[in-house]
């Protein structure tokens, strides 16, 4: 008994400390400006106040950036679907070298340093002038988490039995009806999470979004946001802590919704005990 | 997320040498269909990956400035980063950095998930709780620690005047004694989870059979830990501490907005020494010089993290 109550503590001091942050920001910036600046060490706002979310939603940047980074996250996501898929088929049912150097490639692109791939790029992208072209961004995020989707669904792929495919092809559907009539809808679940880990490592990404994105009119919202560190100041604090909560809402949905499958899946094995 | 861990096992040594190990058994008629499926992938990933990597391991051997032409100059980069001050300075901060951060999010990420995997109460709710770092964006994670240390209106600084531990509010991200523990707390706050989840992952997967046969022997729990749970974690730990080690050795983002890399150059990691030497001086295959010692870097570990996989699977 009481080392389960000690172990429950340990728990609750580790999950207040992972949690900490999230609250802390989500509660500056529900309080007014005055509120920040008194020192108060306290987590719920003395009053409950909106200005921070109407500062950025009006009169600055932050909602152009919101859109863009939208655009470049959904163009990656639906690009990104459709390239995968068909190559995740390819590596999942033929054998050979080409697939062997594909699924090399997909190991080996881990190891190298964005800043290598940047350089060359930057210097491409810019010699044909589509540096701050969002089109741009997004073709760069596809390949960025190809070598991810790909891995995911060619092995989500290998555990589908061939004979439904064969029984069709004996009935004289294409590859194509194939792949779209009766692989993707048991492969749904599979593409729902590899197009949601798209999205958000588009939607999170900042580097390559620093250096190509320079123009006010096609940055992203991570490049926004970075802007403004070093110049907090009283005016900043409360609408940057209002735009963190906007720019952390799509992983947090992310994680509401698969938190039970997730939840579920970790802890199969205590359950069964 | 074990099942992927345990599944990759084999293939990672298949696939990394995919060159001794051609396949050459498939039919012709295949060959042509494999090569359409294959091509919207292959495309792009040639022209937005492996040309531009392949360049920018090239540009690594030349004095290339943004706007100058291209000249080969061999190992002169190497020579000059060995004397270079700054250079030897961002590595050091660079190992520092990667190696407390990926040892607490392994060690703290193993004892959250030893607690996980123990039969209490709401274990289910803190599984879910324990993933907010983790959906904050990178960014964010760097903004926010921002303000929880912020002199005037952070939360640490008004926590330890409140208590009285502290006299006057310290500036901690410009401090030279206290920023680099500073960025490494955020650093393993944010990536605990990610360990968490895998070593969670792994925990469950050792059968509770060996746990009740050591109970019958009479064996305490620190026996248990070292002669049960450490040999059957082995693999996923290797996994998930060559895989931090990756990642946190390229960190970019969180740091570039904590502090920038300062104070004076004191946090500037390897990735933001390379950005600063070609997007803000311009000298460009210096930059890419240092990429290519930090493959180097990566490389080793992924070689080690191998051999030990191996000797798993031979063993």
């Amino acid at each position: 008994m009481f080392k389960k109550a000690s172990i429950q503590v340990l728990l609750i001091v580790f999950i207040t400390f992972l949690l900490f942050p999230l609250l802390w920001v989500l509660a500056t910036s529900f309080k007014t400006t005055p509120e920040i600046y008194a020192g108060v060490p306290g987590l719920l706002p003395a009053s409950f106040s909106l200005e921070h979310y109407q500062t950025i939603l009006h009169g600055s940047n932050v909602l152009s950036a919101i859109r863009n980074s939208l655009m470049v996250g959904l163009l990656s996501t639906f690009l990104g679907v459709i390239i995968a898929l068909p190559g995740a088929y390819a590596l999942a049912r033929f054998q050979s070298a080409l697939n062997q150097a594909v699924l090399g490639w997909i190991l080996t692109s881990q190891i190298f340093p964005a800043i290598l791939i940047m350089i060359p790029l930057y210097v491409l992208l810019r010699s044909l002038r589509l540096t701050d072209s969002l089109p741009g961004l997004a073709l760069v995020y596809v390949v960025w988490s190809l070598p991810f989707v790909l891995w995911m669904l060619h092995g989500y792929l290998k555990s589908i039995p061939v004979d439904l495919e064969e029984a069709a092809a004996i009935d004289g559907a294409t590859r194509a009806q194939i792949i779209f009539r009766i692989l993707l809808p048991t492969l749904l679940p599979a593409l729902g999470a590899a197009m949601l880990f798209t999205f958000i490592s588009a939607w999170n990404e900042f580097f390559f979004a620093l250096v190509l994105m320079k123009s006010p009119d096609a940055v992203t919202l991570p490049v926004e946001l970075a802007r403004y560190t070093g110049m907090e100041g009283q005016a900043r604090t409360g609408p940057l802590a209002a735009a963190s909560v906007v720019a952390t809402l799509p992983s947090l949905l992310l994680f509401a919704i698969i938190q039970k499958w997730f939840a579920g899946g970790l802890l199969a094995g205590a359950v069964k005990n | 997320m074990y099942v992927a861990v345990a599944r990759c096992r084999k293939p990672i040594i298949r696939f990394a040498f995919p060159i001794f190990l051609i396949k050459l058994n498939s039919k012709r008629s295949h060959k042509h269909e494999q090569l359409k499926l294959l091509l919207p992938v292959i495309l792009p990933v040639l022209l937005l990956s492996i040309i531009p990597l392949a360049r920018g391991i090239y540009l690594g051997f030349t004095d290339y400035r943004l706007g100058d032409p291209i000249q080969f100059n061999g190992v002169e980069n190497y020579i000059q980063l060995a004397r270079d001050e700054f250079f030897w300075q961002s590595f050091r901060v660079g190992l520092v950095w990667t190696l407390a951060v990926t040892a607490g999010q392994v060690l703290l990420g193993l004892a959250l998930a030893m607690l996980l995997n123990t039969k209490v109460r709401f274990t289910s709710v803190y599984a879910v709780l324990m993933l907010a770092p983790w959906a904050m964006p990178p960014i964010i994670r760097g903004i926010v620690w921002r303000q929880i240390y912020d002199m005037d209106a952070g939360w640490l600084n008004a926590a330890l005047l409140h208590l009285g531990w502290i006299a006057k509010p310290i500036n901690w991200l410009s401090s030279f004694e206290l920023a680099i523990p500073a960025v490494i707390i955020a650093g393993i706050w944010g990536e605990i989870p990610k360990a968490a989840v895998f070593l969670l992952a792994g925990l469950q997967s050792i059968s509770s059979d060996l746990y009740e046969a050591a109970r019958l022997d009479g064996a305490n729990t620190i026996r248990e830990f070292f002669h049960i749970t450490l040999p059957a974690l082995t693999p996923v730990l290797a996994a998930i501490v060559s895989l931090s080690f990756m990642w946190n050795f390229n960190t970019f983002g969180l740091v570039w907005v904590l502090t920038q890399g300062g104070p004076g150059g004191l946090t500037r990691l390897p990735m933001l020494a390379a950005y600063e030497e070609a997007f803000r001086y311009g000298y460009v295959g210096y930059a890419a010089a240092i990429g290519n010692v930090m493959v180097i870097v990566i490389s080793l570990v992924l070689f080690t993290y191998l051999r030990i996989q191996f000797r798993e699977r031979l063993a």
